[in-house]
């Protein structure tokens, strides 16, 4: 199958699901910094406004008995992949009804049932595991595979490299997806990247590469659907550089003031994932307006649900925390 | 009954638990053709296939991560560190990762995972192939660790690890890869958190693990000799710890002496000593002593590098400057 192919493959219904997608994280992400400000939510947040279109797109490309790792940007990977943005929220809220029972918090959202097996609080943390979860998949032999997220600044750690190798010489089923969003906290990749493009590091392996815009769900849903089809091939692993951008700073109280107005305009105003997508689904008069605002209101109304979820969710049990946790 | 090396032993609770389960598989580096860097692994690439017995390039992190990633999708794997010095290189997947998922995932997730390595000083390996880093693991909440001394300990507590749903930090000591010891050829597995007294004795309590529970023993027959009955006790985990049977020991011969191998520092050994002093005091009849190395990097020259690590007279003039208070 080629890229086409899998263009075509996709129905409208596939295409307004995909559009619900990045709403839904936007939302849930303009969310989550509210409620960071107000101080419901503690510790860090990392929100990946700006990059929605990657896990959308992304996990659209994959099976059911597939698996994905995350990082510490990480929340758009989960609701993608179908988490319960409730027990995400009650995570963020530090609460028992959250996926970690209040231990884990934003950056550690997991779920064994739907193959998330972790966002991660190191970056580049989660690039080694990902080889293990293409050595069950190369045993089991059923032909699933890994989509592996990470960032521009994970690319630069020495894991990529040793990962890379171990899955290429393995010839595992692990696609590496990494999300450059121009920035590594405040580095950018143009000066921290000795290359001009990540994906070009493919050549190093021996794997197939794929740089692409990653503000458009349908060039990630392609070019990730032809990396899994060789991967279940048994062909090995494949590296995507998606270009994306991150349009806030690295966190909620990170002003972001180490880049430049007009570089912010522009990816602002030319490569938002959700207007871009909305405009391209009315054009092609797959969607309506009226759809558009519906689904808009089904995200808040989902969202608030949530957030009531997590206000009402108890505190963890400390008297069982400090028994588990005696000192002998 | 049968006595085999101490390589043989962990070679023989690898293969039984490689035969009683699918998921268990072997990774790290030169353990296919070359059989390990201590023979350890010797005839199990020929018997299990590079399917099982997984040879890696140099990459100590991405080894841990493969098995780490292998083991929350439903394996069970024993990963290699050659050398103990070369955890190193994997620290982040070791502390952060292994050791913290499951507690991060609100103890949903299991990560049955044991890291099979070596340490202590051998024959002139020097700085950094010679260390005993057993505190780093020692310190970091959810992992647990092995220092078997023994044949018959190796594979019980082996056996044990590989059934464990949490990872465990399996540290041999190289200097004993080719003692002999009885090892009964009927199954059997160890307890974790349950210590092995060595040695019986009334007089004084020595608490050594790896290959300071050799030495002490030698210590031990020489003591007896001069009429000092030593009791010699082996906690075999240091995580889980046995402090309960360390305190019964140390009720009973109102003395204790820790040898242990690492730096002093910030070392295991001064740990016991603090919590031995807080729950037993009173029953002491001389301060707890502690013969441990030196705060140094190994040396290669020979003299240095044993003047580094507790010996056998250490240990004698520890017993006795104990003995006489």
């Amino acid at each position: 199958m080629t890229g086409k192919d899998f263009m075509s493959a996709l129905s409208e219904k596939a295409k307004i699901n995909m559009l619900k997608g990045l709403i839904e994280i936007r939302k849930f992400e303009e969310k989550s910094i509210e409620l960071y400000k107000t101080g419901k939510i503690r510790g860090y947040l990392h929100p990946c406004i700006g990059q929605e279109a990657i896990p959308v797109g992304a996990c659209r490309a994959i099976g059911r008995k597939d698996y994905i790792i995350s990082n510490h940007r990480g929340h758009g990977h989960c609701i993608a992949r179908g988490a319960d943005i409730r027990k995400i929220m009650a995570e963020l809220f530090g609460k028992s009804d959250g996926y970690c029972g209040g231990r884990g918090g934003s950056m550690h959202i997991a779920d064994m049932d739907l193959g998330i097996l972790g966002e991660n609080g190191i970056v580049g943390g989660g690039i080694p595991i990902s080889v293990g979860a293409g050595l069950s998949c190369k045993m089991d032999d059923k032909g699933n595979v890994v989509l592996c997220f990470f960032g521009d600044g994970a690319a630069n750690n020495g894991v990529f490299h040793e990962s890379l190798n171990m899955s290429a010489i393995l010839k595992l089923p692990v696609i590496y997806i990494c999300e450059n969003n121009m920035y590594a906290i405040s580095m950018c990749s143009t000066d921290s990247v000795a290359c001009e493009d990540i994906g070009k590091r493919s050549c190093a392996y021996d794997i197939p590469g794929h740089i692409i815009d990653g503000s458009d769900p349908l060039k990630v849903y392609e070019s990730v659907g032809i990396a899994v089809k060789h991967a279940r091939e048994g062909k090995g692993p494949s590296l995507i550089e998606a270009k994306t951008y991150r349009f806030y700073g690295h966190h909620p109280n990170d002003p972001g003031q180490y880049r430049g107005k007009e570089e912010v305009g522009y990816y602002t105003s030319q490569k938002d994932p959700v207007t871009n997508f909305k405009r391209r689904l009315l054009e092609e008069k797959i969607i309506t307006a009226e759809e558009i605002d519906k689904i808009e209101k089904r995200a808040d109304e989902k969202i608030k649900d949530a957030v009531i979820f997590a206000s009402e969710s108890r505190e963890p049990d400390l008297k069982k925390f400090l028994r588990e946790n005696k000192q002998d | 009954m049968r006595e085999i090396e101490y390589r043989e032993a962990i070679r023989e609770a690898v293969t039984e638990e490689m035969d009683r389960d699918r998921e268990v598989f072997l990774i790290g580096e030169d353990i296919g053709v070359y059989q390990g860097a201590f023979k350890v692994y010797k005839g199990l690439l020929d018997k299990y296939g590079p399917g099982r017995v997984i040879n890696t390039p140099i990459s100590e992190t991405a080894i841990i991560g493969a098995a780490i990633g292998a083991a929350l999708t439903g394996y069970r794997p024993i990963a290699e560190i050659m050398f103990i010095d070369f955890a190193a290189l994997a620290m982040d997947q070791i502390a952060n990762q292994a050791a913290k998922i499951h507690f991060m995932s609100g103890g949903s997730i299991d990560v049955p995972l044991v890291i099979r390595t070596q340490g202590g000083v051998g024959k002139g390996l020097s700085a950094q192939h010679s260390q005993s880093l057993e505190s780093w693991f020692y310190h970091i909440p959810g992992l647990k660790v092995a220092m078997p001394s023994t044949a018959y300990d190796a594979k019980g507590l082996l056996k044990t690890a590989v059934r464990d749903n949490g990872p465990v930090i399996f540290i041999e000591h190289k200097m004993i890869y080719p003692v002999k010891g009885p090892v009964p050829e009927k199954e059997y597995t160890i307890p974790f958190g349950k210590a092995d007294i060595k040695r019986r004795g009334r007089d004084i309590t020595i608490l050594a693990y790896a290959n300071m529970v050799l030495k002490s023993l030698e210590a031990a027959e020489e003591m007896e000799r001069e009429g000092v009955d030593c009791e010699i006790i082996d906690p075999r985990t240091l995580v889980p710890l046995d402090i309960d049977a360390i305190i019964d020991s140390v009720k009973k011969t109102g003395r204790l002496l820790i040898v242990s191998e690492a730096c002093r520092r910030g070392s295991v050994a001064s740990d016991i000593s603090a919590r031995v002093t807080e729950k037993a005091f009173e029953y002491l009849k001389a301060p707890v002593k502690i013969v441990a190395g030196l705060n140094t990097p190994i040396a290669y020259n020979l003299a240095l590098e044993q003047a580094s690590i507790p010996q056998k007279a250490d240990i004698l003039e520890a017993v006795k400057s104990i003995i006489k208070k």
